[in-house]
């Protein structure tokens, strides 16, 4: 209960202090290297979605996969 | 005169691959803050293995409107020839062929993103209508996203059955009924974080529940009789499935222009299965260009590990074991590894200025599943009603294996 009131606490304070008061700490000019194309998670959304779901149909799990998910009940 | 034509086990990779595809090249959680980039791609594929080949193309369409809208239209085929483990040891071979359409729009204001979404899916023995809407939010200097996503599903089941040499839906199938239905639904949250100039991570939360049919009407499960013979009937599953899936993955920028990337996640459900994925990427562009051109490659290495559900077995102590019963080889214990590796060929032409960059994409995956609990029962069964010589006692045949290659060809073009 201590653990989860001091969590409680803290948000709280975060919220009173306001989400605009956090300094971004990598500013805009210090992101050409996460700009750069090969650092997006898909860079070929059309080839990764059919591979997850290749994936999806050969696999109990199913979802989280970064995307919208599968739920097409297909287990 | 009815016979059964196929198993439910590709219809079922045949409707996920294809829902899955619109769902989420169309309609996963956009990146707040922007609007996607215009684009057209056109992707043939191919998937060869354990018996089944199923390929097709799959065109996708991107175009903003004005600054604040972006339409997405994705139109995909599946044709698949099926010989599967399953079809080997109950069924014919089939071939049959699903068609999908769907479409997707993206609003963005402020540094907010708005997307909704429909999905129309539909083969002989299946169909599915899907909506999807979501919404992220980029905030802290843009050093974080946040994102919210829902999607709901309606399907009809059939069951086909061959009459006078005739494929039909079976009108006896599920009492009488005809068809059976089958809702889905799926919550999500995901946070994405920039940690370094470096370094990005991101982690995802999802909840799928569904209501209805939800077991092949065609797949059955085996039983001893005595000890050297074996019966088989229909699977039962339960009417309501639902599943947790959490994941952590993270991308870093290397000093030589390139980047590594890893992914987990963790995977359990209300049947019992557990399942942890590893996935470990490598992409390396060339600094010079070859050909005319730019060339990127990419590597990428993938570990899959579940337990069984509950209710599966490879073949149970005797008929109607159990209230619940199940032989799909998707819920028993196994693991697979997959490695795969891709090169990409980037490209301006100058006759065309409209056109920002092409590329053309070659990809190449190799899986490999090993089974630690569902045993190949052609070894007892035979193949297509031709019994192996001598056949082995249910139970003791060897554990199955599957191979698969899975190639893709894809260009793409922006603008």
């Amino acid at each position: 209960m201590r653990i989860r009131g001091l969590f409680v606490l803290t948000a709280l304070g975060l919220a009173a202090t306001g989400c605009s008061s956090i300094e971004p700490w990598v500013k805009p000019y210090d992101r050409e290297n996460l700009a750069d194309p090969i650092m997006s998670f898909s860079r070929a959304p059309i080839s990764q979605d059919f591979l997850d779901h290749v994936f999806e149909s050969r696999e109990g799990s199913r979802g989280a996969t970064g995307g919208g998910g599968g739920g097409c009940g297909c287990n | 005169m009815s016979n059964k034509v196929r198993t439910g086990l590709s219809r079922y990779v045949i409707t996920c691959l294809g829902l899955s595809l619109a769902g989420v090249t169309l309609f996963g959680p956009a990146t707040a803050g922007v609007l996607p980039e215009d684009r057209a791609d056109v992707l043939y594929f191919r998937y060869d293995g354990g018996g089944v080949t199923i390929n097709g193309p799959s065109m996708l369409v991107r175009k903003s409107i004005g600054e604040h809208v972006s339409v997405a239209a994705n139109y995909y085929i599946d044709m698949v020839s099926s010989a599967s483990i399953d079809v080997q040891t109950s069924a014919s071979p089939y071939d049959d062929e699903r068609t999908q359409s769907s479409l997707s729009m993206d609003f963005l204001h402020g540094k907010s993103t708005y997307s909704i979404g429909y999905v129309n899916s539909d083969e002989s023995d299946y169909k599915a209508k899907t909506m999807f809407a979501s919404v992220s939010h980029d905030m802290f200097g843009d050093l974080t996203t946040i994102s919210f996503a829902f999607k709901s599903g309606q399907n009809e089941v059939f069951r086909n059955v061959k009459i006078d040499d005739v494929k039909q839906n079976d009108p006896a199938f599920n009492d009488g009924l005809g068809k059976a239905d089958m809702e889905s639904k799926s919550f999500s949250v995901g946070v994405s974080q920039i940690v370094t100039k470096n370094l990005v991570l991101s982690g995802q939360y999802e909840v799928i529940t569904d209501e209805g049919w939800l077991n092949s009407p065609y797949r059955s499960v085996r039983f001893f009789i005595g000890t050297d013979a074996q019966g088989s009937q229909p699977e039962k599953y339960p009417k309501t499935h639902s599943s947790n899936s959490a994941s952590i993955r993270g991308k870093y920028f290397l000093p030589w222009r390139a980047a590594v990337d890893g992914m987990y996640r963790f995977y359990t459900d209300t049947w019992g299965v557990i399942g942890h994925t590893a996935e470990l990427g490598y992409v390396h562009p060339l600094d010079t260009k070859f050909a005319g051109g730019d060339w990127t490659f990419e590597g990428r290495v993938r570990y899959y590990t579940q337990t069984a559900a509950d209710f599966y077995a490879d073949i149970f102590p005797r008929a109607d074991f159990s209230n619940f019963m199940a032989r799909d080889k998707e819920l028993a214990t196994y693991n697979a590894i997959t490695a795969g590796f891709g090169a990409t060929y980037e490209f301006k032409i100058e006759r065309f200025p409209w056109l920002s960059k092409g590329q053309i994409n070659l990809r190449y995956d190799y899986m490999t599943v090993a089974y630690d609990d569902f045993r190949d029962a052609t070894y007892s069964l035979g193949k297509f009603g031709v019994l192996p010589d001598p056949p082995l006692a249910p139970g003791t045949e060897p554990l199955y294996e599957l191979q698969a290659n899975i190639f893709q060809f894809y260009i793409s073009a922006f603008f």
